[in-house]
């Protein structure tokens, strides 16, 4: 039965879709490396108020004197001397494709991002290196009070919601990459749903990184007030370089009572990328805070989605996919903290590795004394393509309260002989058969994803595996 | 020459040899059937002839269109015009009926995901799943399930049935597909294969008891014990292994009919 298919080179696939770059032509390139006066650089080309300035450069601080976690992916290679940590491509934003400058413009085009615009979303954003550099939003949801704009411009144009805010989820000294963040954010999404407002259509950011050691430090902020709802998306890609990039995002989101939330990221970046990310939300009373949470590209990830259940009938749920190929390595998972009694969470893990690819569940349920009556399932299942490939769980639980129902369940499993051949068996390639078999894996992740992202994650699915097969 | 032909045919599972030369000539036209006790091979030679992984040929042909079929990766053979029913069909979570039964068709049809001209419409497509669907009393609720989920034994079996009426091959083995069956579903499942017979089409029913046979009339039958024919005819024979069951070749007892509780 050995099958040689003719291979495919992903890479290059990746090269022509995603993968290519445009020569840079930018309005400002901070200098290589981090140190205040380059924070102090960033901070003055924004304009920010003197408060903004000195928390990045606390944060700085907290960033130099943390050291680097050691207990998850192996992340001593990165050179954090080495980054360019301030990019500013076009000296101003666009609220039409046609504003941008050429380049800017075709790269958007070529990853479809008008198009979507057109077919399926509420509002975009779109940033390119460190700033957000088109914006869009219907304007039927600005008259119903919705803010959907960069960051930047939420601390200039809404600096009390703003205040109230801003790293009070995730402050700077939460852990390392939180306060590298602090310290040199640009870009991200700031939204704001008043009470009562339902944003049925998606509203989508594209973030993408184009210069070679180039260091995207995105700062999401999501406000959802009371009985509101909102489906943000976010997309990330990058060109392929032989050296690396750095991701280090933070996202903080409140979810007022009877709220929801749901947050959908479909992360793309090309293999040299260190994706480092702080997302966390903070939900209130009968509200529910959904992460949907899929990692396909990156060498590293490192990212727990969590959610901190803060009031009696907040829901948090967590659904996560990975995919890691040849030197990637997804640590991911999702956290719950249960603070009030009657809460409930559920994590569903689904992680794919092939051609010596390394993915891992990392995970924490707390449940705090007084926090009753709280309910946790976890569901983590690993699908191994080959012997080379590796897949690890690392669950971890913290139950203080009384009356608490807890479930974990973890499987791992390999593509089966017996579902190939059966596939097989009715004319169907081994190649497609065995991505059809890691479509059907993911499939309780896609199906809950807008249509024409769940066709999309299944032709990336399909790129992936069809370079690996044999 | 047959149509399709399998020429002293050794196949073995893990080491131990399971097939012993086996050769028989199949017309297009023509429905065999091979009867066998428990552990003479059967599941083994429809396994091998569509190319399980886990079986290992030792020596022999099976010759189809020109070609020596033990060579083909199963897709290929499949693709040929083989297809084979399973006796279990195998669950494969998270795809639907639809989309499997589609890419079927259009992998019969050498659609590669390039080539769009080759793929069928969504109209032909409806269009041939609804004519085989009622064929087989089936309902399309079944469509929006997983490959084989949570199907009763009588659904798995005619959900086979269906994929062979899709794809029309030219040879079709049926492996035990009257097992586990209740005698409606059998009705069924022989009429949707006596419908598809014809001058097109060349039948190897593989089947312990001879229950099945009442519905779909053989041509030929062959009794296989051990890993080789020990006796081949034409229908007359299934008669006369209802009433003596396999004694005459093996020391157990074992009935070619079923008795009244296990056809119920």
């Amino acid at each position: 039965m050995a099958t040689v298919p003719k291979p495919i080179d992903v890479g290059s696939d990746y090269k022509e879709k995603y993968g290519f770059f445009v020569p840079e032509d930018y309005v400002f390139k901070a200098k290589r490396g981090l140190n205040p006066e380059i924070v102090k650089e960033i901070s003055w080309m924004k304009k920010e108020p003197e408060w903004m300035m000195k928390m990045r450069l606390r944060s700085l601080e907290i960033f130099r004197k943390k050291p680097t976690p050691t207990w998850g992916a192996d992340l001593s290679v990165i050179d954090f001397e080495n980054i360019f940590y301030y990019l500013r491509a076009s000296d101003k934003q666009s609220k039409t494709w046609e504003e941008l400058p050429p380049d800017i413009k075709q790269t958007y085009d070529r990853l479809g991002v008008p198009e979507a615009e057109r077919k399926f979303l509420a509002g975009v954003s779109a940033q390119y290196e460190s700033e957000v550099v088109y914006h869009s939003l219907h304007e039927e949801l600005s008259k119903k009070g919705v803010i959907f704009t960069d960051t930047d411009s939420a601390l200039r144009d809404h600096p009390e919601l703003f205040k109230e805010y801003f790293g009070t989820i995730i402050p700077p000294a939460d852990n390392k990459f939180a306060a590298l963040n602090t310290a040199v954010w640009s870009g991200g999404s700031f939204i704001y749903v008043p009470k009562g407002v339902r944003v049925d259509i998606p509203l989508q950011a594209y973030f993408r990184i184009n210069a070679e050691n180039m260091g995207q430090f995105e700062r999401t902020l999501i406000i959802c007030d009371e009985g509101s709802f909102v489906h943000y998306i976010e997309g990330c890609t990058a060109p392929i370089y032989t050296s690396d990039s750095l991701h280090s995002a933070v996202v903080e989101i409140i979810v007022k009572k009877n709220a929801r939330c749901r947050y959908t990221t479909i992360q793309n970046w090309s293999t040299n990328v260190f994706n480092l990310v702080t997302k966390r939300a903070m939900v209130y009373g009968d509200a529910t805070m959904e992460w949907v949470d899929g990692n396909l590209g990156s060498q590293i990830t490192m990212k727990y989605p969590s959610v901190y259940l803060m009031e009696p009938g907040a829901k948090g749920d967590v659904l996560s996919i990975a995919f890691a190929g040849k030197g990637q390595h997804q640590d991911a998972g999702g956290k719950m903290i249960h603070v009030a009694p009657n809460t409930t969470s559920t994590i569903t893990s689904k992680s794919i590795s092939k051609n010596g690819g390394r993915t891992s569940y990392r995970g924490h349920i707390k449940v705090y004394p007084g926090a009753n009556n709280s309910k946790s399932f976890v569901k983590c299942d690993a699908l191994l393509l080959d012997d080379a490939s590796r897949s690890d769980t690392y669950p971890y639980n913290d139950v203080d309260a009384d009356n608490v129902t807890l479930g974990h369940e973890a499987t791992v499993s390999k593509v089966s002989d017996e579902q190939l051949f059966y596939l097989m068996s009715r004319g169907i390639t081994r190649s497609e058969a065995e991505t059809m078999i890691v479509n059907g894996f993911i499939e309780p992740f896609t199906k809950e994803l807008p249509l024409e992202y769940a066709v999309e994650l299944n032709r990336l699915i399909q790129l992936e595996m069809e370079g690996s097969v044999g | 020459m047959a149509d399709f032909e399998i020429r002293d045919l050794h196949a073995s599972v893990e080491g131990k040899p399971i097939l012993k030369g086996v050769t028989l000539a199949i017309n297009k036209g023509e429905v065999h059937a091979v009867m066998g006790p428990n552990g003479s091979g059967k599941s083994t030679l429809s396994y091998a002839l569509m190319g399980h992984p886990g079986y290992s040929i030792d020596s022999g042909e099976v010759l189809f269109k020109g070609k020596n079929l033990l060579g083909l990766e199963p897709d290929e053979r499949a693709r040929l015009g083989i297809f084979l029913a399973f006796q279990y069909p195998v669950v494969v979570p998270g795809i639907s009926m639809t989309n499997f039964l589609r890419t079927a068709l259009n992998a019969k049809r050498g659609y590669d995901g390039k080539d769009r001209s080759k793929q069928i419409s969504p109209k032909e497509f409806r269009s041939l799943l609804k004519d085989e669907l009622e064929v087989l009393h089936m309902d399309d609720s079944f469509l929006p399930r997983y490959i084989n989920d949570g199907f009763s034994g009588g659904e798995k079996k005619r959900a086979e049935i269906l994929q062979m009426a899709m794809l029309k091959p030219e040879i079709a083995i049926l492996d035990e597909t009257d097992s586990g069956l209740d005698i409606d579903s059998i009705k069924f499942v022989a009429e949707a294969v006596n419908r598809m017979r014809g001058p097109e089409l060349g039948v190897l029913i593989i089947t312990h008891y001879t229950r099945v046979l009442e519905y779909i009339k053989p041509d030929y039958v062959h009794v296989l014990v051990d890993g080789r024919f020990v006796l081949s005819g034409g229908p007359e024979i299934a008669d006369r292994l209802e009433t003596t069951g396999y004694s005459e070749w093996t020391d157990a007892d074992e009935p070619a009919a079923l008795t009244k509780e296990e056809a119920v």
